[in-house]
């Protein structure tokens, strides 16, 4: 039996009726639906009993959850309820679930990102449905006059099984709320879970297919104006001057003017990148009137840094590389020597371009600022960081700013940095009007905040026994070096060097959907692919034996990883993919790689296709400790892999004179239909692990997994993205 | 400015909006259904698709003057109740992640399964190749469409 202290103050009862609900936008309804496989319709109570904040039981035993993080489609809006609802020991056909506005008095840690919503959400989920279940025990032993050790639930039925005597949650849920909360309360023993492990449907899959206003764009509001901005077209350029008249006066169009979301003193956070705070506004009646009179505006620009184009990174990067940096970032044994001395050098230098992050709905958000308040609804990953930078920049105590997360049509790290959210409100503030603030696609393609351009050299040394007996990477990135230096394999090579450079830039990088490990898994993983042929070896024995290294007789300290479970999917993977088993025409890769806690091991079949290597299949291995939701979990899964084989096939964005060359997805390409795999099929370990995130951790090795097949199929490597410009894809 | 009397989804609007206004922002700002979305303008992306008598078009690149004469076709009014064949597959299947892109998908692959009741693998990626879905649920997508075609029979 687990038993957790709780941490929650006592809350003195509250009662809220359905009808009431703060911060409701015009049309948009905070109510989602319940778990669409539902064949009655839910009869909603008549009386909702806010419990502790994270839930309120009707009085008919309907619960209604709050979901605390922002959901980007990760689907923690389903999986972070779920946990509750487990504790709670209730039935999830009677949860509804809502989305909660950034709250820091009940929640913590409101930021979608890193992967980590499950993992450091565990505990407190679970602590605020046991809380909630123990106040209801406590309501019905006063009622009854039992004491509350003869009590149980069970799905939201309170039972004295001495007596059979039962009530429902509802109908003591209005006692609850007035009961003392306790020092500490019981658990779930995990072999009990009902819910959590179970397959569950998104719960709003249904307002989904049905076309319900769920995203920020779909924000609707009385007297509700349109804003769009206009930014420098290239990096290093700076708003100079602007000649409005021309726009001012056509149709629908209010005002136009410029603002700039980073004063001079302003509090600077990590989340406020942004390359072009200075931007021109058109203010108008509709999007398209808005739009129009948009491209109409004449802007004049200055150019203040250099104007940077593609070809100067690449020469930079490779500039870099020749050189080591004045201190490593990690050095065991001695490198120099084991290469030296080595019987076989093998050195391989891997690359990848920027990348823009595209959510498909573009950048977004809602402001009414007053001069008592400031209402924020949108599409953030960051609202609590947001509400501080506005504290800043408007000059508004952070009480009187309310900030409502709309479901994103994407985040992958785009939506961290909440620029949009400042400008928003800025405008708002301006005009003294509620403000729908609307990126186009190349408003957004060409802001910045990409995913940096890597480039990074691997060298490997083996002795005449094709032992590993030397390990040097040395990394360059804009404004940082995609290595991690105590990431694996440090600690199975005796001599290992790990080396790190960044390079300038003016042009605006940020966290693109597992950072740093987007590019270098790629990278390390295909490395090892070579090493391990080098050395004669199978390329999962060969990472075997390493692991086996680290267990027994580990080089050096801080080895960030753990290398039973690292092994444990690999073999997994090598099981249900029948590994070593050849079927004609049918050519394989395989990965392991470790990130965001999670580990992940991947074989992929490729095939050809018109003399084109296509990919025909993934296994994935995962382990993530308990799944919560494993419907979900696989969804993450396939699409994560299918995200990974796309860009690193197919994506880029390139740089001529600070302007990026493609703004739109006719010159950017991202995958398609028929270039998915045909089957993804996943397999988790069970080891009873507190769960670990799934957002990021099956995206970085793909690619190196996918190239590693297509060297099989077509005897080339890949160490270039995006592979479409290379010659085993080209033929 | 010109008036336009349009028929979505069975019942009539009347608009004030220039003719060159694309039917995605008629429907989005004037009519208020924001199932349509936007996802480039240009018609790469798909998640604008309505039908314009039944046919699947990207209404961020058709001018409302064009569609003065057409039955407009929404994802609101694809049926009463969000239970069209497809629409109960994509909940079967658990499609959507971030969701945004899936009402485009299904208009898309409501108006193949009108032309073609019975695609194969191929013709599916074909069909919705215009359909991105920056969350990767391609898989689940085809698998929809297919339990959705065997079950329209």
């Amino acid at each position: 039996m687990t038993v957790i202290k709780t941490t929650f103050n006592r809350r003195s009862f509250l009662k809220a009726s359905v009808a009431a609900g703060g911060g409701l936008m015009l049309g948009f309804s905070w109510l989602t639906s319940c778990t669409p496989t539902q064949e009655e319709a839910m009869i909603l109570p008549s009386e909702w009993f806010d419990i502790n904040g994270f839930l309120k039981i009707g009085d008919n035993g309907i619960v209604t959850i709050m979901s605390p993080n922002p959901e980007i489609g990760q689907n923690v809006k389903t999986s972070m309820p779920m946990i509750v609802a487990e504790e709670l020991d209730v039935d999830w056909k009677k949860v509804i679930v809502e989305q909660a506005g950034l709250d820091t008095k009940i929640f913590t840690r409101q930021l979608a990102g890193g992967s980590q919503s499950i993992r450091q959400g565990w505990q407190g989920l679970r602590m605020a449905g046991a809380t909630a279940r123990r106040m209801l025990l406590e309501a019905a032993a006063q009622k009854w006059q039992i004491p509350v050790s003869e009590l149980s639930t069970d799905e939201g039925l309170i039972e004295h099984k001495k007596s059979g005597k039962t009530i429902g949650y509802g109908e003591v849920a209005s006692a609850a709320g007035a009961m003392i909360v306790p020092k500490e309360v019981e658990l779930k023993n995990p072999k009990d879970f009902k819910i959590i492990g179970q397959p569950t449907k998104n719960v709003d899959g249904a307002n989904i297919v049905a076309g319900k206003p769920l995203f920020g764009l779909d924000t609707q509001g009385p007297g509700m104006l349109i804003a769009m901005i206009v930014h420098p077209p290239a990096f290093g350029m700076k708003l100079k001057s602007m000649n409005a008249d021309a726009v001012k006066s056509m149709p629908g169009i209010k005002d136009v003017f410029t603002i700039n979301s980073q004063p001079e003193d302003f509090d600077r956070q990590w989340s406020d990148v942004n390359a072009f705070p200075e931007l021109a506004v058109v203010l108008g009646e509709t999007t398209w009137q808005t739009l129009k009179a948009k491209r109409t505006l004449k802007v004049e620009w200055a150019t203040e840094s250099p104007l940077e184009s593609s070809a100067d990174h690449t020469k930079e990067l490779t500039n870099l590389l020749q050189k080591a940096p004045r201190e490593p970032a990690r050095r065991d044994g001695d490198p120099e020597a084991a290469f030296k001395n080595a019987a076989k050098v093998i050195e391989r230098t891997y690359s990848a371009p920027f990348l823009a992050h595209n959510t498909l709905e573009p950048m977004n958000f809602y402001a009414q600022v007053t001069p008592e308040k400031a209402e924020l609804v949108g599409p953030v990953q960051t609202p609590e960081f947001l509400r501080k930078t506005l504290v800043s920049v408007l000059g508004m105590p952070e009480d009187k700013i309310s900030i409502m997360m709309t479901r994103m049509g994407g985040g992958f790290g785009r939506r961290l940095y909440g620029h949009f959210g400042v400008e928003a409100a800025v405008i708002s503030q301006k005009v003294n009007a509620p403000v729908k603030l609307v990126y186009t696609r190349e408003d957004d393609m060409t802001q910045g905040t990409y995913r940096p351009a890597y480039r990074v050299t691997y060298r490997a040394a083996l002795d005449k026994d094709n032992n590993l007996i030397g390990f040097h990477v040395r990394g360059a990135g804009t404004h940082g070096s995609p290595v991690f230096a105590n990431r694996y394999p440090a600690g199975t090579v005796d001599n290992y060097l790990a080396e790190n450079h960044s390079q300038e830039s003016n042009i605006s990088t940020g966290a693109w959907r597992a950072p740093r490990s987007n590019f270098i898994a790629f990278a390390e993983q295909g490395f090892f692919d070579e090493v391990a042929e080098a050395a004669g070896k199978d390329p999962i024995e060969f990472r075997l034996q390493l692991f086996e290294r680290a267990l027994t007789n580990p080089v050096g300290k801080d080895n960030d990883y753990d290398a039973a479970r690292y092994a444990g999917v690999l073999k997994l993977v090598r099981e249900k993919s029948n590994w070593g088993v050849e079927k004609a025409g049918v050519h394989r890769g395989v990965t392991a790689y470790f990130c965001h806690n999670t580990y992940v091991a991947q074989v992929v079949d490729v095939v050809m296709d018109n003399n084109r290597p296509r990919v025909q299949k993934v296994w994935c291995a995962v382990d993530c400790g308990i799944v919560v939701n494993p419907e979900g979990a696989v969804n993450q899964i396939q699409g994560a892999i299918v995200d990974g084989i796309g860009h690193s096939m197919f994506s880029e964005l390139t740089f001529k004179n600070g302007r990026p060359e493609q703004e739109n997805f006719d010159k950017y390409r991202l995958i398609r239909h028929s270039e998915a795999p045909k089957e993804i099929e996943v397999f988790f370990v069970e080891n009873g692990i507190d769960p670990t995130g799934l957002g990021e951790p099956a995206l970085p090795p793909i690619s190196a997994t996918v190239a590693n097949a297509i060297y099989k199929a077509t005897g080339e490597r890949l160490y270039h993205q995006p592979f479409v410009k290379q010659k085993p894809i080209l033929g | 400015m010109a008036t336009f009397n349009l028929k979505i989804n069975g019942k009539n609007h009347q608009v004030d909006v220039d003719p060159d206004t694309p039917v995605l922002w008629v429907l989005r700002d004037h009519a208020r259904l924001v199932g349509t979305k936007y996802g480039c303008g240009i018609g790469q992306c798909g998640a604008c698709t309505v039908h314009l008598d039944g046919v699947a078009m990207r209404s961020c690149s058709v001018p409302v003057s064009k569609a003065a004469d057409k039955s407009i076709t929404t994802i609101e009014g694809l049926s009463e109740k969000g239970d069209h064949p497809l629409q109960k597959a994509w909940l079967e299947h658990d499609v959507p992640q971030c969701g945004y892109c899936q009402a485009g998908q299904i208009m898309n692959a409501a108006s193949l399964l009108n032309n073609n009741p019975n695609p194969s693998d191929a013709e599916i990626a074909a069909a919705m190749e215009g359909n991105l879905c920056r969350c990767g649920t391609y898989l689940r997508i085809k698998a929809a469409i297919k339990t959705a075609a065997a079950k329209m029979k």
